[in-house]
């Protein structure tokens, strides 16, 4: 037979993909995504109305730089401050250790919102102590309060990231860095740390979106982040909108980090795929 | 200015009897959410899990949106999106009626849907622990899926997805505290309205943070029993 010949043959034709049980949930599941999708852009441009959107747009601009540099400062904050508990919890020093352990269950065991609020109308009860050692200035305004709470909060997740991490590194690291005349802090440095930043990546990008997910209980001590001007524009207007423009700016932000911090990681791993 | 303790008392001078109400609808609430949130979590893992594309995507649609939204937002959606929703809807058929949702209901959805999306996070990468074989040896042995499902990947996919969900009933606890910002009478909620009579503040939040940290301590006591529990069976195995 001639190869000529062979390439008349026609192919078997493909199996058809029957309509079995997973595919028709699918299409089910995915239709109403599709119409629920369809319904709130109908709903969107059906309600759009321009007094109440240039009213406001600059505002949820506004909100959006408040949310995101409350979440950056409390993050770096968090992050400096990480360090020693972090070092204070892998110390051999028992009240040391002790401390640092009261400290973070403290601050993971308890709501968020219920550390805002013992900070922000907590510090009310202590008025003319504050007012004493002159700090009211600082308890009394809610956005210093905030960063307070919050980085305080974070701190204490952060150490928690940082052990596991510089734990996750084996002892054998630690030992040839010795055996190689490296004192603790260059072998920290040069060892220690590159290893286990790879690990820690991915907890800390949880932990930046956790905190901007966080940041919106602000709303609820008076502060004007993203969530504040929505609940105000939605007690003013009573319009249903406002909650959904909310809901897609935040959607929007933790998306594009959540796919950046996915592409740092393939990036910084490229040497251990083989 | 009254005396701590008899802030701290039972009775109509004191306070206790007012948080302690606080704690029961806090626990009622994530007990309530639990087994909704890991119903509709583990249905999600399978859907995310499964060969059809459509229903994978689907899965993940779900999942991205109720991660990607904070608590507080996705409770505010669901309270007042269902409640002006049924009020449009009861006031085309019964013009002038006004719709009251049950806000316990309210933060109970809204929590069930944000647990089940991280739930099914961890069902999937306990299913994607469980190697084929257990499924194949299922099959060949003539169980059909659903029992194979239920004999066989059920009782390894739990031992391994638990650490992750005790994570997310800690986690669960803690957002409870939430609800409290659509008008439900929660530890904070309480303690809120302690503080705003006696103007105790610090006292009453302080004593809110000690019962979560409490609640959180009891749960890790029960998680770890439980643990050793589903341990002991893979001991006799």
């Amino acid at each position: 037979m001639s190869a000529a010949n062979t390439a008349t043959i026609d192919r078997p034709p493909p199996i058809p993909k029957p309509w079995d049980a997973p595919r028709i949930a699918g299409a089910v599941a995915i239709g109403v995504w599709i119409i629920a999708g369809i319904g709130l852009v109908a709903y969107l441009i059906g309600d759009w109305n321009p007094d109440l959107f240039y009213r406001w747009a600059p505002q949820y601009m506004r909100g959006l730089g408040v949310t995101l540099s409350l979440t950056i400062i409390s993050v770096s904050i968090g992050a400096l401050l990480s360090v020693p508990v972090a070092y204070a919890r892998m110390t051999s020093n028992r009240f040391l250790s002790a401390i640092a352990y009261g400290y973070v269950y403290f601050f993971r065991g308890t709501p968020l919102i219920a550390q805002a609020f013992l900070i922000y109308y907590g510090a009310g009860s202590f008025r003319l102590q504050l007012d004493s050692v002159g700090l009211w200035w600082f308890f009394r305004d809610e956005w210093y309060c905030a960063i307070f709470a919050f980085s305080l909060n974070t701190a204490a997740y952060q150490a928690e990231i940082l052990r596991g991490a510089i734990e996750s590194v084996g002892k054998g690291q630690w030992e040839g860095a010795a055996a190689l005349g490296l004192s603790k802090l260059r072998t920290m440095q040069k060892v220690i740390a590159p290893q286990a930043l790879i690990v820690a990546l991915r907890p800390y990008g949880n932990e930046i979106i956790l905190m901007i997910k966080g940041s919106a209980i602000v709303a609820l001590i008076t502060v004007l982040d993203l969530m504040g001007v929505t609940r105000l524009a939605f007690s003013r207007s009573f319009d249903f909108q406002t909650y959904i423009w909310a809901g897609i700016i935040y959607l929007t932000i933790v998306e594009i980090l959540r796919r950046t911090i996915d592409w740092i990681e393939t990036r910084i791993t490229r040497h251990l795929i083989r | 200015m009254q005396s701590y303790w008899t802030l701290l008392s039972w009775g109509p001078e004191g306070w206790l009897d007012d948080i302690a109400h606080g704690v029961f609808i806090t626990v009622s609430l994530a007990l309530c959410t639990l087994p909704f949130g890991m119903a509709l979590g583990f249905l999600i893992a399978l859907a995310k899990q499964s060969q059809e594309p459509l229903l994978r995507t689907a899965g993940n649609i779900y999942t991205t949106i109720f991660r990607g939204m904070p608590e507080l937002l996705t409770l505010f959606l669901i309270f007042f999106g269902v409640q002006l929703g049924l009020q449009a809807l009861v006031q085309y058929f019964i013009p002038g009626a006004t719709v009251n949702v049950n806000s316990f209901l309210a933060g109970m959805v809204a929590l069930g849907f944000v647990f089940s999306s991280y739930a099914s996070e961890v069902f999937l990468s306990a299913f994607r622990a469980i190697p084929r074989g257990q499924y194949e040896g299922g099959y060949s042995i003539g169980l059909p899926y659903g029992k194979t499902m239920r004999l066989v990947i059920l009782p390894q996919l739990i031992r391994i997805a638990l650490p992750g969900l005790s994570n997310l009933w800690l986690i669960l606890l803690k957002d409870t505290a939430l609800v409290s910002a659509i008008g439900l009478n929660d530890i904070l909620r309480q303690a809120y309205t302690a503080s705003r009579v006696t103007k105790q503040s610090f006292l009453f939040f302080g004593v809110a943070c000690l019962i979560y940290l409490i609640l959180a301590i009891i749960s890790s006591y029960g998680i770890g029993r439980i643990e050793k529990l589903v341990g002991k069976q893979e001991g006799a195995r």
